[in-house]
Parts: structure tokens; C-alpha cells; sequence
């Protein structure tokens, strides 16, 4: 991978391995991230891709039963986890100094530090495949599945250990944003100014400050009951299965929007450029996604209407997951208020976009028919979930990543992604989005359970399956003409401007790609669309001093020690303590040499 | 401001497009009514309370979808950039239309919340006076029936008379399960420790299939079962049935059969009657007259036993019953013995 990332042109500084390695820039480490995520994200596709030949037909044969489970469990977490939170934080790491007019994060190392520490998870996680088998009870891992009597693989600890040190990471990365935009901001760039994007960034980094730590005690205690024989999931000693689902719940549901909230601050951000109009009810969209947040946290209990859940608790679940339904509805209508009266230039940023905004229209909705805990009894673990979901993911997350990639391209590397094969891209994925996930309502409502790995013909599930089954080809085609877009794009030269689309954000005030740091001059902001309200104004920007003396924090490979000794730890936990003992030791040097770093 | 006439024209467009595809969807839907675990044919009182919620649920979701995508259609064709066209308008928002579509999901979310409480409060309540008690257990993967009035048990094939209530208790025996025949009442999951409760009437006979809808392990895809509602007089004599011993067996094929039964099946199976009395797999006092066999994966025949005897993992991947490896005599005698126990 490294070599891959080498081929990257960023500036006119040393490319060298070395460079990436000790790298604390955060737009090379946005670069890292979004390699990385986008390279999970084709083996996630590739475990669905596989999920879905094995079910074009009944009876299918392609893979076994455990394998089948270990890939559907997979491609839950690679995609969640490996892909699209990681994608997230790449346009975070890449955006929000750009954005927020400064130079970097607030702790350059520490970003560092969480790339690397992303990556040790990721590995380990993967890595499972071939060590005894990945975990194979569902990326829920509901308990007393999951515990040592019923997965006897290693697989699960796989899971428990891998998690936890990507939720580190996690948590490292959301403390290292909160700070930055908080305390970073240019001159003028009040908290009500901030890009949309910017606050759909803040409110994601406090739902995982939040609920990161349930999901971390949730893993502890699954690990302790599948290797010390403690007994927190354990019903026939008194511990209690449903226990598992609260904790991994209260976590699991924020997390739904840690996923979508930063497709729609792009979507945000592009709808506007392109419709070349203000974002419509600004303050409103962005109280929305902070309701959004808050509410999250109120619904978990909607993943277990029919655990036997009590009549109270099912109302009130009810009503709060109904409630969330409001700010959602309100972005939708402001969104499409953008758009109207605009002057819409359907660049591939803007088919995206649109695209988002029709079929996150139609997950939001299908979430708010199974908001009613009767109608949930017939939808919940049935394969109208599994299209709710990936309406939401797929439609939602996924359109809004490529429509951010499509718009900040330009930004990232000096070079447009070319606009002719952008569309076979946009229209392989649109249409093969709805040709997969579209069918999957009819396979469950005629009752078609999830996470089986067979069927039978004779249930009205044969047709809608081998839909479902080209339709995921289709998107593979797309995902295969984006590559070759990138790779076709990369050989050109550099010919962007600063601000080829008319943004009005601070990022399109420096060059393409920016220098190391960001710009020569701290720009100075006067309206939530700054560029605009400049240009509107005849304002010029502040030409550079001749000489720049802007003292960037130097390269360190502490931050890659550091995490190569968390997963000494990581990878110790899953064999011997002596290996455990070995990582704490590297831990424990690394924070040493970091401490004790000149920082000049 | 007037509309153009191209917007106009665009417009309606859009909505007849919209339209279209709404009615396509709508074929689609009407036209799975008889699939074989349909949620759109409810045939009991709670599945039927269910379902005309779900209908209300369905109305409304799919007038706010054909209006968010006719809108978001016809503002992408209305104002896409034209040479010449207007300069695009500066407006950064309107209080008053914020306040009208924050209205709007506030309204869809009332008129859903009202009935769902109602439904809940109606189908979750304790369950009419004199319904019939079944204790329903999942196993890893089976479904195992005890009627505790009648002492009977079996497994795979649960049989109800119809236009009385029945209430089933909902265990577990190791993960957990989840209890699903969708024509007869949403699901409701088998938890460890909990014992969950369902209730409904089933009105109409005939035979309703069913599934595990919680992933359970290996084989959760091969964990099915059926619900027979059939008449007072069918269920009468059909519990008459099922409480008496095993019947013996004749000739000597099954005799050898019962041999073996009592032999080496003994340790997890019961055949009442016999001295076989084990309780970890499904009793088989009276397979011989159910319908299907591995937990409905499989026609109750000579051949589909014979296929099951020679290696329940082979056709269940992770079945717990072991390969017993009997020889193909061993079979053909079982299989005579256990056809015997109608």
C-alpha cells in the first residue's frame, strides 16, 4: 500500500516511504486514510460480492455455511469500521484545517498516532481469515452466541480485541477534531460561520466520545467471559444475553450516524457550490444534525422491540425514533430548498449529491416504518432491514463519500477526475444501488429472514435474489470504472486552479493541493460564505510575505512505535501474555521518546 | 412569481414518472400475497391488528417518498443551468417554510405513534381467558413443542385449533432464537433466561410456515417449522394422537429399527413407550407423521430419512446430531421403524 500512497504527488516535498512513515501532516495522513478506507472498502465489496453470488440462486453452493457467516459478520465491520469511518476521517484530516483556516490539528502526533493505530486494528481484524477463521456471530456479536461455548474460534476474540484498539483510535482521533475546531478557527470564524461540513465533523467526534466507552466495557466484559470465565452475558449463572445488546446498542445506534453525518455535511457543502446559492436555513440544518445526535442517543432500544421488550419501553423507544425523523425531514427540505432558483451545474459532485438526497430519502423512510414496534415484528432481522440499511449506508454514506471525492479531487491532488467516466460511475452505482437494495423490501416482506446463507425455492424469493445478485455486479462495475478514472487522472499533470468549482469555503483560498502549511496567510473571515461575501465585496486576498517563516511541527516516528506496541498488545491478548508484556514495553518507550521529542 | 411554462411542464413530468414507478411497486407488493411467509396475508386477530397499522405505516411512507423524489426530479430538471437563464437567487432561508416542514414529519410521526401505542398495548397485554398454553423452545436448530395440559411434546410441527386463543411461552435452550410465523404474529425472540410470551387466534385454517429470524449459528438458515390451524375436531384427535406410547413396531425390518432406536438414539431422543428417554434432540414418538423432517428442511420419506440418517451434518452444516455412521441395513431398518411412528 505504501507504494501505492507513494505515487500520490502532494506538493513538491520528499515522497519518499520514510516521509509517509513519520508523517504528522494531516493532509498526507487524510491521504492515508482515505487509501486505506477505500482499499477495505473494496475488500468489504468483494465479501458481499461473495454473499451475494452465494444467494443468486436457492440451494446455492458457492461457499459453506461458516464461511458464510464469517463473511456476512465481515463485511459489517470491514465496511463499518474499516471503510467508511475511516473514509470519514480522511476527509476530516484532510478538511478541517483547510476549512478552519489553520495550519494543522491540534496535535499533529497524535493524529499520526491514530492513523497507525487504525491501521494495527484493521490488520489484526483482517487478519482473522487466516488465523482459525474471522468471528462469525454478526457484527453485533450478540451474546450467548458469541461467548466460548457456542464460537469456539478464535474468531470472536479476533472481534473483542480488534475492535477495542480501533475504537482507540477513534477515540484519540474525535478528542484530537473537537480540540482543533474548537480552539483553531480563523480570525472571524465564529461557530456559526462554520461550514456545514465542519459541524456535521463536531457533532460525529462527540457520538464517539460518547459512546465509544460503552462499546469498549461492552468488549472488555465479552472478552473476560470468553477468556477468564466471567459471566456478564451468561444466563444460566445468573448474567443476562440482553445486558449485551443494551451496552452494544447505546454504542451501535450513535454509530449509525457517525456513518452518515459526514455524507451530509458533503452533501452540504456541494449542493450549494453547484446550485451557486447559499445553503438554504443554515442554522437549521445544523441544529438539525445536532438534534439528530442528541436524539440518537435515545433510540438504541428500537434494534430490540422484540427481545420482549415491556409495553412502556416500546412506546417511548417508539415515539423518540419517530421524533428523529423530524431533523432528518428538515435537512431533506433544505437540501432540496438549495436547489431551487439556483443556476444547477450537474457536475458528477452534484449527481452525486442529488443522488443522496433521493435515496437517503428512502432509507430515512423505511427506518420510520419500523419506528413502530408492531410493524417491526414483521420487518426486524428480515431482508427489508437489510435494504433500510444500505439505503442509509449505501445510498446515503457511500453517494456522499464519492460526491466529496469527486469535489475535493481538484484540492487533494491539482487534477480533475474526468467528468465523462465520472458519470458511467455515478450511473453504474445509482443504478446498481437501487437494482440491489431496492428488491430486498420485497424479499422481506414475503418474509425472508437475514443472515441466512440458503434458501429454498418456493417462497417468492427466487427472483428478487438474482435481481439483488446482478445488481451488486453492476455496482462493482461502477466501483471498477472509478479506479480506472483515478489511475487516468493521476497520470496528468496538474491543472487545477484554487477554486475551479466557486466555492465559497476557506479551503479554495490555497493552492491545489496546498502547501505543507495550508497558507501563507491566515486568512481572515467576514461571512459564513467567506469567498463569496470576498469576491461580492472586491475584497483581495492578502498577498504572501516574501519570505515565510512558518515553523511546521517536525516529523516523528514515535506515533507508528507507539501503535506497532499496541498491537504487540492487541496480538498478545489473542496468544501469549509474554507477547503482551513485549507491547506494553515498546507502549511504554514510545511515550518516553515522544515526551522527550525536540519539537524544532 | 408565475411558473414558467417549462416548469410546469417539467413538473408534471416528474410526477407522472414518479407515479410509474410507484405503481410498478405496487403490482410488485400486491402480487406476493401468497408467498409461502408472506407479512401482507395475516390470518390471525393480533396479525391482522398488525397489519392494518402496517398498511396506515405503508400509505404514509410511500406519499412521502413519490413527493420527496417528484420534488427532488423536478427541481434537478427545472434548474439545471441553461445558457441565459436567471441569475440563481440569494435567499438564505424562510422561518416560515421551516416551520411548515418541521410540522409536516411532527404530523406523519402523531398519525403513526397513536395506532402503534394502540396496537401495542392491544397484541402485547396478557392473552384471553381459556387461550391454549404451549411452552415453544429453541434449540440449535429446532423448534421443540410441549403442551403442558397434555403432557405432549414434539418438535417442528405446532398444531392449533382455530378461532381459539393460544399462548406460547418462549425459551431457549442455548442462544438466542427468535419465534416467526408471519401470518399469524410478529416475531418475538427466544432469550436465555427470559421467557417471553406471544398470544393471537388464528382465523382461518390451513398451513402457515414459519422461521428462526435471529441469527443463531451455522445452520440458523435451517431452522424452519410450520403452524397446522385446523379444526376443533382435527385438533382433538390429533392431541389424542400424540399422547398415546409409540406404536409397536411390525415386521421385521422395523423391529430391527426399534433396536437400534432404543440403542443408540436413546441418549438424546424420547420414544415414549420405550425405554428411549433421552431429551436433547426432538422426540420421536410420533415423527413418522409429521409432514417434514431437519426442521423443515426436508419431505418426511423414506428417502429424505435415509439421506438424513447417513449424515445429519452433510445436509445440516453444524447439526449437533453426531454422523452415527450406521451401515446402509441399519438405515433401511430405522428408516422402516421410524415411518412407523404415525
Amino acid at each position: 500500500m505504501a507504494t501505492a500512497v507513494g505515487t500520490l504527488p502532494m506538493g513538491h516535498e520528499e515522497n519518499s516511504l520514510w516521509t509517509w512513515l513519520t508523517t504528522v501532516d494531516h493532509k498526507k495522513i487524510g491521504v492515508l486514510y482515505g487509501v486505506s478506507g477505500f482499499i477495505f472498502l473494496l475488500i468489504g465489496g468483494l465479501e458481499a460480492l461473495t454473499i451475494r453470488t452465494q444467494l443468486a440462486v436457492p440451494n446455492g453452493t458457492v461457499v459453506d455455511a461458516d464461511l458464510f457467516n464469517q463473511l456476512f459478520t465481515m463485511h459489517a465491520l470491514t465496511m463499518i469500521f474499516l471503510a467508511v469511518m475511516p473514509l470519514g476521517a480522511s476527509f476530516f484530516n484532510y478538511l478541517v484545517p483547510l476549512m478552519i483556516g489553520a495550519r494543522d490539528v491540534a496535535f499533529p502526533r497524535l493524529n499520526a498516532l491514530s492513523y497507525w493505530v487504525f491501521l494495527s486494528g484493521a490488520l489484526l481484524l483482517t487478519s482473522s481469515f487466516v488465523f482459525g477463521g474471522a468471528p462469525s456471530g454478526g457484527w453485533f456479536g450478540y451474546a450467548p452466541l458469541t461467548s466460548s461455548e457456542y464460537h469456539i474460534s478464535s474468531g470472536m476474540d479476533f472481534y473483542t480485541v480488534g475492535l477495542a484498539i480501533l475504537g482507540t483510535s477513534s477515540l484519540m482521533a474525535s478528542l484530537n477534531f473537537a480540540v482543533t475546531i474548537i480552539n483553531m478557527r480563523a480570525p472571524g470564524l465564529t461557530m456559526m460561520r462554520l461550514p456545514v461540513f465542519i459541524w456535521m465533523t463536531i457533532v460525529v467526534n462527540f457520538l464517539l466520545i460518547l459512546s465509544l466507552p460503552v462499546i469498549t466495557v461492552a468488549l472488555i466484559e465479552l472478552y473476560f467471559d470468553r477468556n477468564f470465565s466471567t459471566t456478564f452475558f451468561s444466563p444460566s449463572v445468573g448474567g443476562d444475553p440482553i445486558l449485551w445488546q443494551h451496552l452494544f446498542w447505546v454504542f451501535g445506534h450513535p454509530e449509525v450516524y457517525v456513518l452518515i453525518l459526514p455524507s451530509m455535511g458533503i452533501v452540504s457543502e456541494v449542493l450549494p457550490v453547484f446550485s451557486r446559492k447559499p445553503l438554504f436555513g443554515y442554522a437549521a440544518v445544523v441544529f438539525a444534525g445536532v438534534a439528530i445526535a442528541v436524539l440518537g442517543f435515545a433510540v438504541w432500544s428500537h434494534h430490540m422491540f422484540t427481545t420482549g421488550l415491556d409495553t412502556v419501553p416500546q412506546m417511548v423507544f417508539s415515539a423518540t425514533t419517530m421524533a428523529i425523523g423530524v431533523p432528518t425531514g428538515i435537512k431533506i427540505f433544505n437540501w432540496l430548498s438549495t436547489m431551487y432558483g439556483g443556476q444547477i451545474r450537474f457536475t458528477v459532485a452534484m449527481y452525486f449529491s442529488v443522488a443522496f438526497i433521493a435515496l437517503f430519502t428512502i432509507g430515512g423512510i423505511s427506518g420510520v416504518m419500523h419506528a413502530s414496534p408492531p410493524v417491526d415484528t414483521q420487518q426486524q432481522d428480515t431482508y427489508f432491514i437489510v435494504a433500510h440499511l444500505h439505503y442509509v449506508l449505501f445510498g446515503g454514506a457511500i453517494m456522499g463519500i464519492f460526491s466529496g471525492i469527486y469535489y475535493w479531487f481538484p484540492k487533494m491532488t491539482g487534477r480533475f477526475l474526468d467528468e465523462g467516466w465520472g458519470k458511467l460511475n455515478f450511473w453504474l452505482l445509482f443504478v446498481g444501488t437501487n437494482l440491489t437494495f431496492f428488491p430486498m423490501h420485497f424479499l422481506g416482506l414475503s418474509g425472508m429472514p437475514r443472515r441466512i446463507y440458503t434458501y429454498d425455492s418456493g417462497f417468492g424469493w427466487d427472483t428478487w435474489n438474482m435481481v439483488a445478485t446482478i445488481g451488486s455486479y453492476t455496482l462493482a462495475a461502477g466501483f471498477l470504472v472509478f479506479i480506472l478514472n483515478f489511475f487516468k487522472t493521476m497520470r496528468q499533470e496538474p491543472s487545477a486552479p484554487n477554486n475551479p468549482w466557486g466555492g465559497s469555503t476557506l479551503e479554495w483560498a490555497t493552492t491545489s493541493p496546498p502547501p505543507e502549511h495550508d497558507f501563507d496567510v491566515i486568512p481572515e473571515v467576514r461571512d459564513r460564505d467567506p469567498l463569496w461575501y470576498d469576491r461580492d465585496h472586491n475584497i483581495e486576498q492578502p498577498a504572501a510575505p516574501e519570505h515565510l517563516h512558518i515553523h511546521m511541527p517536525p516529523p516523528s516516528y514515535f506515533p507508528l512505535v507507539l501503535a506497532m506496541g499496541l498491537a504487540l498488545v492487541g496480538v498478545g491478548a489473542l496468544s501469549h501474555l509474554a507477547i503482551t508484556g513485549l507491547g506494553v514495553a515498546v507502549v511504554v518507550y514510545a511515550i518516553w521518546g515522544w515526551a522527550l521529542e525536540p519539537t524544532d | 412569481m408565475r411558473p414558467s411554462a417549462r416548469a410546469l411542464t417539467l413538473s408534471a413530468v416528474s410526477v407522472i414518472v414518479v407515479l410509474i414507478l410507484s405503481a410498478i411497486l405496487w403490482v410488485i407488493f400486491a402480487g406476493s400475497v401468497d408467498h409461502l411467509q408472506t407479512t401482507f396475508n395475516p390470518k390471525s386477530d393480533n396479525a391482522i391488528k398488525i397489519h392494518n397499522l402496517y398498511k396506515l405505516v405503508w400509505i404514509l411512507a410511500g406519499i412521502v417518498m413519490a413527493a420527496v423524489l417528484a420534488i427532488t426530479l423536478a427541481f434537478s430538471l427545472i434548474f439545471r443551468e441553461r445558457p441565459g437563464g436567471k441569475a440563481a437567487s440569494h435567499i438564505h432561508g424562510n422561518p416560515k417554510l421551516e416551520v411548515m416542514w418541521t410540522l409536516i414529519p411532527v404530523i406523519i410521526g402523531i398519525l403513526i405513534v397513536i395506532p402503534s401505542f394502540q396496537v401495542i398495548a392491544d397484541t402485547t397485554g396478557d392473552a384471553p381467558e381459556g387461550a391454549i398454553e404451549i411452552v415453544a423452545t429453541g434449540h440449535q436448530w429446532w423448534f421443540e413443542f410441549e403442551y403442558p395440559a397434555a403432557g405432549l411434546v414434539t418438535a417442528n410441527e405446532l398444531h392449533i385449533p382455530v378461532g381459539r386463543p393460544v399462548e406460547i411461552e418462549l425459551r431457549s435452550v442455548d442462544v438466542i432464537h427468535s419465534f416467526w410465523v408471519p401470518q399469524l404474529a410478529g416475531k418475538v425472540d427466544m432469550v436465555p433466561g427470559h421467557n417471553n410470551r406471544l398470544w393471537f387466534t388464528p382465523n382461518e385454517r390451513g398451513e402457515y410456515y414459519g422461521q428462526c429470524a435471529e441469527f443463531c449459528g451455522t445452520s440458523h438458515a435451517n431452522m424452519r417449522f410450520r403452524v397446522v390451524v385446523e379444526s376443533k375436531e382435527d385438533y382433538i384427535a390429533w392431541v389424542t394422537a400424540q399422547t398415546l406410547d409409540a406404536q409397536p413396531a411390525v415386521g421385521e425390518l422395523a423391529q430391527a429399527g426399534e433396536g437400534i432406536a432404543t440403542t443408540l438414539c436413546a441418549a438424546c431422543h424420547t420414544i415414549q413407550g420405550t425405554s428411549a428417554a433421552g431429551t436433547f434432540g426432538p422426540n420421536l414418538t410420533h415423527v413418522g407423521g409429521r409432514g417434514l423432517i431437519a426442521s423443515g428442511m426436508i419431505d418426511n420419506d423414506a428417502e429424505g430419512l435415509a439421506e438424513w440418517l447417513s449424515d445429519p451434518a452433510a445436509m445440516k452444516p453444524g447439526s449437533k446430531m453426531p454422523n452415527l455412521n450406521l451401515n446402509s441395513e441399519q438405515i433401511e431398518q430405522l428408516v422402516a421403524y421410524l415411518q412407523g411412528l404415525q
